[in-house]
């Protein structure tokens, strides 16, 4: 038996084996209408935005501004490496 | 003015023509992958939503069942990576329930636990060509990827799954 015959065959049984454990779901569809789900998301984008950003993004952010605060000389020298 | 130029000059009823076209579809897709109907919904509408942000940019000659296929792959990869392995392939087939012998049970969470054991990035290959049968064409088509990277793909799960089930007893 050539080695690709080999492969489909243990492909083939592979197969019949996944099958058996985790059901194909094939062509099943949502029962819910998702439509008004879109319609939200479509007028609420700029909730979406703090989500997306990382939350060390805006630690970050924080202890710059806070930096800056306590440690105003500090920003001629961060205007001069920007 | 066809339904993708609407769409792209910002009418949101043309919008929803597309949606409701393709919803299904796009669904069907990602609940192949992620194999979990709540989070295939989630990720149906943040495929979607990708689409609208892009409307600007939109090719309306262009093909946008593909498109969101591709958009909606990618979306399921990323949330098999997320996911806990515990709320993947969870389900019993009906069979089990109909009163199987405990080896043939066993031998099905060995066949499950084997898939879990997987990447991601091959998981989504086995489930879609050797599960659902979808072609090697469509799945390639989905991945972004050639036609022979997804047999190499799904020659190396195989040869995965193989050894793993050897070593559970499984494969004979």
């Amino acid at each position: 038996m050539s080695l690709e015959n080999k492969h489909d065959g243990d492909e083939k049984q592979l197969r019949k084996l996944l099958q058996d454990a985790i059901p194909p779901v094939g062509g099943s569809s949502s029962s819910h209408n998702l439509w008004p789900r879109m319609l939200r998301r479509i007028e609420e984008p700029s909730s979406r935005l703090s989500s997306r950003v990382p939350w060390f993004d805006w630690a970050l952010l924080g202890i710059t501004a806070a930096a800056l605060l306590f440690f105003p000389a500090l920003i001629p020298a961060l205007l001069y490496h920007l | 003015m066809n339904l993708l130029e609407r769409f792209a000059a910002g009418q949101v009823n043309a919008f929803e023509a597309v949606f409701r076209q393709h919803q299904r579809e796009v669904y069907g897709w990602i609940v192949r992958i992620v194999r979990d109907p709540g989070a295939a919904e989630d990720l149906t509408v943040e495929a979607f939503w990708r689409l609208y942000q892009k409307r600007d940019r939109l090719d309306p000659s262009g093909n946008c069942a593909a498109w969101l296929r591709r958009v909606a792959t990618n979306l399921a990869i990323d949330h098999l990576r997320r996911a806990r392995p515990v709320t993947l392939l969870k389900e019993e087939p009906a069979e089990a329930k109909r009163g199987d012998c405990v080896e043939q049970q066993q031998a099905r969470a060995a066949i499950r636990d084997a898939m879990m054991q997987l990447s991601p990035k091959l998981r989504v290959v086995v489930q879609l060509v050797l599960i659902e049968d979808e072609t090697y064409a469509a799945v390639a088509d989905s991945l972004g990827i050639s036609l022979s990277a997804v047999k190499l793909r799904v020659f190396r799960a195989t040869r995965i799954l193989r050894k793993k089930l050897k070593e559970g007893g499984v494969w004979p």
